[in-house]
Formats: C-alpha cells, sequence, structure tokens
C-alpha cells in the first residue's frame, strides 16, 4: 500500500487509513535506528531539499538524517545565506530547486499556507514541516506514534494539549489526528491563546488547568513563545506559570500513568518543571527518535516505497 | 447623428421605469424614451438603428469606489485600463479612491487624474484624501481639492484611527456638502489580520480579523455624523452587525448612505480554504450569516449602494504567500453577473431594484447627477443580457489585474454594449439592424 498523495500538507485531510499507515510504516522502518549499521539503500537516488524559512533544531536534523539513512541525497536551504535574503521570492526559489531535481521539499515556513503555496507552484512532493499557525503534521504525527508505543490504541484516551493554543501548529495537527484516531482532546490555555470559535473543532476546551487535567492519560504541553508577550497575551511569565504550568503536584490529578510530551524547545521552569521534563513520565527524548521514524516513513511512502518495509 | 435602441426592456429606476420600448439618443444625450413608430419620424440626419429585443437598457453604472492605481503604480492598472475594464462592465461613471502615490490629496494630484480621466472610455471621477499623505495626521486642501473637483474626501485604505480628526474632516467637508466616504477599520484590532475571525481563520492558522473591528468604527462614524452633520458614506459594509448599526443609525434620522461588494454577497471566508490569495480582502469575506444579512440589508434598503472596491494587483502581489499578500480583487467586470446571479435570479430583489444600486443610489450618495435614462440627460447607457451565461475568464479582463476569485465561475447576466455619450465604448456583439439602411 502506498499513500495517495502528492503532498503531505496537514492531517486535517488525512483519512484514519493514511495515518494508520504511516504510524505502521514508521513502527516498521524505527528498527533500523536500532542497528549498528544504520543504512539502508531504499531512497537511494532521491534527492531531497529541505527549505527553512525558519529557524530549526530538531525538524531539521530529523528530516534530514531520515533521508540520509535511506540513502538519498539532502540539500539544505535556510534564509541566511540564501538568495531568499537577496529578494528572491519563494516562487522563484522553488522553481530553481525543482529545476536542479529535486524530488521532495520539506518546507517550513513562518506564513501559514506555504506549503500549499509551494505545493501548487512544484510538481515534486511537498512535506509541511511547519507552517506558521497551521500545521505540523509530522509532528502530530510522531506525538501519535509515541502515544501509540505506550498506551496500544488512541480508543478512548484522554490527550490534554496546554498552553498557546492559538498559534500552535503543533496543536492544530495533534488535534485533528488524535481525533480521527478516536483519541477524546481536550485544550487548556488563557482565555486569549485560545482561537475564536476552536471549540467547533471536535475538542474540549478548558481554562482551569486543573480541571482540564484530571484523569487524562496524556499530557502534551506547548511550548511557550516568549516573543508573543508583548501583544499583552497574558500579564506575566510568573503567573502564566502559576496558572498554566505543568509540575509534579498538578500531574497527580493526571491518570497514574500519565504520559508528558513537549514538542520542544522547552522553556524549563515556565511551561513545564525541570523535574516533570525529566521524571518518569516524561516522553519527551522518544518523540524526538520517533520523529526520524516518521519522516522516514513519509519519505518511504511518497517516493514510491512499494516494496515491503521488513526487508528494507 | 442620431441612435435608436430598438425595443429593449427599458429599466430606469429614477423615475421608476420599466417597459418595453425604445430609447433615442441625439447629439450624445438621450432626447426620448418612448415609442418611436418609424426611424423616419427622427426627422433628421443618418443614424443607427439597434435592435435591443430580448435586452434591457439601463443607465450607465456608477462605481463610486474603484482603485485605478494611477499616479504610482502603473504595474497594477492605469486610468486608462481601469475605465476600459469599467466599459467592459457596463460601468460609465466611476470614482477612483485617492491611495495612490502620491495620493490625491492635493489640487496638482486631483488635476492630474481628472486630466488622464478626460481621454478615458468613461467619465472618470476622483475623491480626494481626507488627510495629507493619507496619514491620518493634518488635513489634506479639501476646499481647493473641491474646487478642483473632487466629488468627495476618503480615507478609503488608511482609516482616520483618530476621532477627534475624523470629527474635524466631516465638519469641514460638510461646508462644501461633499460626503465623507469612511472605510471603517479600528486598526488596533487588525495588526498582521489576513481573514474573518472564526473557525475557519482558526483551522487555517490566520491571523483573525474581527468582525468588531469595522462594527465599531462605524458605530464611530456614525456618531460622528450626527455630531457633524456630515454626510457620510460607509464603504464596503460586510457583517451582520454592521448592517444593523446602519439601519439603527437611518431610523435615527441620521444623514448616512452605504455600499457593499459583489463579493461580500457572492462569497465567505470558504474561499480562503485552500489559501487562494485572491480570495483576501480587506475587509475581508465574511461568514454565511453575514452574507444573508448584506442580503437583507439591500433588499430592505439598508444598503444603498452597490460598489466594486475594484482592486487590480500585480500578479507578483498575489503570487506569494498569503500572508504577504496584497488585499482586494478587480470586481468592475464580473459585477453585474454577480448582481444578477446571486440577487436577482434567487430572488432577493428584482432586477430594477438591483440596477438602482448601480445607477441612481450611487449617483445620489455622491450628489452627481448621473445613472439616469431622463430626457436630456448624458447617453451614458448599458445594454445587458441578462440571461446570458458566461464563464469568467480572467485573461478576457479589460483591467491589468487578473486577481479575481471568480475565475471559472458560471453566471448569469452580461453586458452586451456600453455607451458614452452616445458613442460606443464598449460592445460584445453588433446590435444594428437592418432597418438603419431606411433612414439613410
Amino acid at each position: 500500500m502506498q499513500l495517495q498523495r502528492k503532498d503531505i500538507l496537514g492531517l486535517q485531510e488525512m483519512s484514519p487509513d493514511e495515518i494508520r499507515l504511516i504510524l505502521n510504516t514508521a513502527e516498521s522502518l524505527k528498527d533500523i535506528l536500532g542497528r549498528p549499521v544504520k543504512k539502508v539503500p531504499i531512497l537511494r537516488g532521491k534527492s531531497i531539499c529541505t527549505l527553512f524559512y525558519e529557524n530549526s533544531t530538531r525538524t531539521r536534523t530529523s528530516f534530514e538524517l531520515a533521508a540520509k539513512i535511506m540513502s538519498a541525497d539532502t540539500t539544505s536551504i535556510s534564509t541566511a545565506g540564501s538568495s531568499i535574503q537577496k529578494g528572491e521570492s519563494f516562487k522563484d526559489t522553488l522553481l530553481t530547486l525543482e529545476a536542479m531535481g529535486m524530488d521532495v521539499f520539506v518546507i517550513r515556513h513562518g506564513a501559514s499556507g506555504a506549503p500549499h503555496f509551494a505545493a501548487r507552484v512544484v510538481g515534486s512532493h511537498v512535506i509541511n514541516a511547519g507552517d506558521g499557525m497551521h500545521e505540523h503534521p509530522t509532528q502530530g504525527l510522531l506525538d501519535m506514534l509515541t502515544i501509540l508505543e505506550n498506551k496500544g490504541t488512541f480508543d478512548g484516551l484522554k490527550v490534554l494539549i496546554v498552553g498557546d493554543i492559538m498559534h500552535s501548529r503543533v496543536a492544530r495537527s495533534n488535534i485533528w489526528g488524535l481525533s480521527k484516531m478516536g483519541a477524546e482532546v481536550r485544550l487548556c490555555g488563557p482565555r486569549t491563546l485560545l482561537p475564536n470559535e476552536i471549540e467547533k473543532l471536535p475538542v474540549t476546551v478548558y481554562t482551569d488547568l486543573d480541571e482540564a487535567i484530571s484523569d487524562v492519560d496524556v499530557v502534551n504541553v506547548l511550548r511557550i513563545q516568549l516573543e508573543r508577550m508583548n501583544r499583552g497575551f497574558f500579564p506575566s511569565i510568573r503567573e502564566y506559570s502559576r496558572l498554566f504550568g505543568i509540575n509534579k503536584a498538578r500531574l497527580r490529578r493526571a491518570k497514574r500513568d500519565v504520559l508528558v510530551m513537549h514538542p520542544g524547545p522547552m522553556n524549563r521552569g515556565i511551561e513545564i518543571t525541570p523535574d516533570v521534563a525529566d521524571g518518569e513520565f516524561a516522553v519527551i527524548t522518544d518523540q524526538v527518535t520517533n520523529g526520524v521514524a516518521v519522516r522516514m516513513a513519509l519519505l518511504y511512502l511518497l517516493l514510491g516505497g512499494g516494496g515491503n518495509v521488513g526487508a528494507a | 447623428m442620431w441612435a435608436l435602441l430598438r425595443n429593449g426592456r427599458v429599466i430606469d429606476p429614477s423615475r421608476g421605469f420599466d417597459e418595453i420600448t425604445d430609447v433615442l439618443i441625439e447629439d450624445g444625450c438621450i432626447s426620448r424614451v418612448g415609442h418611436i413608430s418609424s426611424v423616419q419620424d427622427i426627422g433628421r440626419g443618418q443614424g443607427d438603428v439597434y435592435d435591443c429585443s430580448g435586452l434591457v437598457v439601463v443607465p450607465g453604472f456608477v462605481d463610486m469606489h474603484v482603485h485605478l492605481r494611477e499616479p504610482g503604480y502603473e504595474q497594477k492598472e492605469t486610468i486608462m485600463t481601469g475605465a476600459q475594464a469599467a466599459a467592459a462592465g457596463g460601468f460609465t461613471t466611476i470614482v477612483a479612491m485617492p491611495n495612490t502615490k502620491p495620493a490625491v490629496d492635493n489640487r496638482a494630484v486631483v488635476e492630474y487624474v481628472l486630466k488622464r480621466g478626460a481621454s478615458a472610455a468613461v467619465h472618470v471621477l476622483t475623491a480626494g484624501a481626507a488627510t495629507k499623505g493619507n496619514e491620518g495626521v493634518e488635513m489634506a486642501e479639501i476646499g481647493d481639492m473641491v474646487d478642483a473637483g473632487v466629488v468627495a474626501v476618503s480615507d478609503d485604505a488608511f482609516p482616520l484611527q483618530n476621532a477627534d480628526l475624523m470629527r474635524r474632516v466631516m465638519e469641514y467637508a460638510a461646508m462644501f456638502n461633499i460626503p465623507v466616504l469612511t472605510h471603517c477599520e479600528d486598526k488596533t484590532m487588525t495588526a498582521d489580520a489576513v481573514m474573518n475571525e472564526g473557525i475557519v481563520a482558526t483551522m487555517l492558522g490566520l491571523r483573525p480579523w474581527p468582525r468588531q473591528a469595522e462594527e465599531i468604527m462605524i458605530w464611530r462614524n456614525v456618531l460622528l455624523a450626527e455630531l457633524t452633520n456630515c454626510r457620510l458614506h460607509i464603504q464596503h459594509v460586510t457583517t451582520a452587525g454592521a448592517v444593523e448599526a446602519i439601519r439603527w443609525a437611518k431610523s435615527r434620522g441620521i444623514n448616512l448612505t452605504c455600499e457593499t461588494c459583489p463579493h461580500y454577497f457572492s462569497l465567505t471566508d470558504e474561499a480562503l480554504a485552500n489559501y487562494d490569495t485572491n480570495a483576501k480582502c480587506n475587509p475581508p469575506l465574511r461568514t454565511a450569516a453575514d452574507v444573508e444579512a448584506i442580503k437583507q440589508g439591500l433588499a430592505d434598503g439598508t444598503i444603498d449602494v452597490i460598489a466594486t472596491d475594484h482592486a487590480p494587483h500585480a500578479q507578483e502581489d498575489k503570487e506569494v504567500e498569503l500572508q504577504d499578500a496584497a488585499f482586494g480583487m478587480v470586481g468592475l467586470e464580473t459585477a453585474l453577473s454577480l448582481v444578477i446571479t446571486n440577487l436577482v435570479k434567487p430572488g432577493v430583489m428584482d432586477l430594477p431594484k438591483a440596477i438602482s444600486k448601480l445607477t441612481i443610489e450611487p449617483a445620489r450618495a455622491l450628489g452627481i447627477s448621473a445613472g439616469t435614462l431622463t430626457e436630456g440627460a448624458p447617453a451614458d447607457i448599458t445594454i445587458i443580457d441578462p440571461e446570458f451565461v458566461n464563464v469568467v475568464r480572467s485573461s478576457e479582463f479589460r483591467s491589468m489585474g487578473r486577481n479575481t476569485p471568480f475565475e471559472g465561475a458560471k453566471l448569469f447576466g452580461k453586458v452586451v454594449t456600453t455607451f458614452v455619450g452616445g458613442e460606443i465604448v464598449h460592445s460584445i456583439k453588433s446590435l444594428k439592424s437592418e432597418e438603419a439602411k431606411a433612414g439613410v
């Protein structure tokens, strides 16, 4: 089975079957990461371009590693040091790189919808590596893989996403992916950071964290973006931490086997206390490992990996 | 020279006229509306007879809200091409907005625009900027601009945030009895905003533009109009709450008119679901409930005028990431089709009422003599075929702007021929009949 789509732009438009296929494929490919020689030839001769208009450590490295493990060639373009700084338009940058034979564009962009625009401009595959406040589908998938590995199912799981929902592409991808797979999604954050009419999505919305966290199976803690402070969404870091920070005492209200996740980079001591981030319930580094597996799966499925993954 | 428009359904909402009859044009003016039994009766010189049977003959449309981009942005549109687009859309009088570069904020630029407009296909009028450089700081020389020929002042594209300054502009403009055309937007609520606030923006992750940003400013300006007794005209009304505010103001006897644009009764914010930059406009497309309220407001007369806010942009302004794309869409060449398809066909209003909002209503709001088929008036006449089915093809536009969200839409109604001062400025087919020869 293959993915019947040219691009991976978001989880909103993805079917449960597609999500299942990606997660199963990722689970199989993850074995390779544990081998002494982490290299398979399945994408030999394929060119993958990571095109990043925003800074990133983990997502970019993760994509590049995923490609390299499968023997694809990678090219990295970032805003600094490229013709983008000379004023080249996004469209022209894409057409130029496509003319060099790129098979896949992995795009991170500050503008929501930029990967959709790219997908119309180029015939190559486009994978959204995070667009503005819209979606971050590979993060959503790696979060789901992490949950699935630990819980075995999504059915009936209560997953709380806490923090700056309004500006979070991670939240949107998680909402779509998890709700499609049968989980119950709860959102919690200051009212000023919950976007208008969010309650029309398949979620339950809270502004009281103690209530929201009660009895949940998973807590996914979003990064608070300190640069948002000047827009006056909340009065102080101190108050944010008091009302919406995840600490040990709060975590006791959740299920006893609760998973604590964070997409990184973390602000320790603000949205999450260090003892929770490093504690027994945290699976934050597992998320990072699963990120490589999920990105391998997507590249493999998009680039016509029709063969048997197990034999790879 | 004369021209006879034969057997059309002649609709002139300026005097409630609606009959199948003839219109005679002589020396560039309408000389007679009524049956003419034979061309011999005309009794003088050579002329043409146009067979208008099955067609509708209406006053040339008046668009009180267009962006002609000249001077300064000639890569988007010029006065000449904008006027050609107007002619193709059946508009014979257009009012240019002053957000050019330099702004239309003094006599010299007013005279430049009017001089360029004098040789264009249709009557080109202009509004002057309310403040110098559209900066919202100092009032422009409104008196001198009125003397040079502006028909209104406007803060379009640069909404006046300072209430006290808006009050002074209104008081001052009232002295010259010209309307103040206001773009109502509280910019403190719309920083970086891209589209209507609501579930669609939330899903797309686009910065939300609350309806209240428009409504707050409408309420403010309505109250200031009451204070100053200025002729207020509210541009591009888009929300249900805005319609309510205006309804209240009118019931209170406040001196105001308002407009909406075809896209605000034809599309919702769902049009942005695929990040289509051509659907990005200011104010933004709203929700289905707003579209219904706009239609209701048009039907009950709360909304007087249909204007296009024709906003042409170059390809490079729109072929970019949505948040960086320019606001606005072209409108002159799709307006009539959208009015017929979305207002007349579904029964929101009948054709004469719809035509009134494109003709006599904007003329009244501006206080100009246009939009009528009264005998003696200039022969600015549009002949339309309301049943003509056409598919929108931006490649066929006369406008330099191709930025329409209606590309490929199948719409009813088409302008067949447009006359300005008795001369044909646009025609998609010849209506000349054999009868003409008899007149020679």
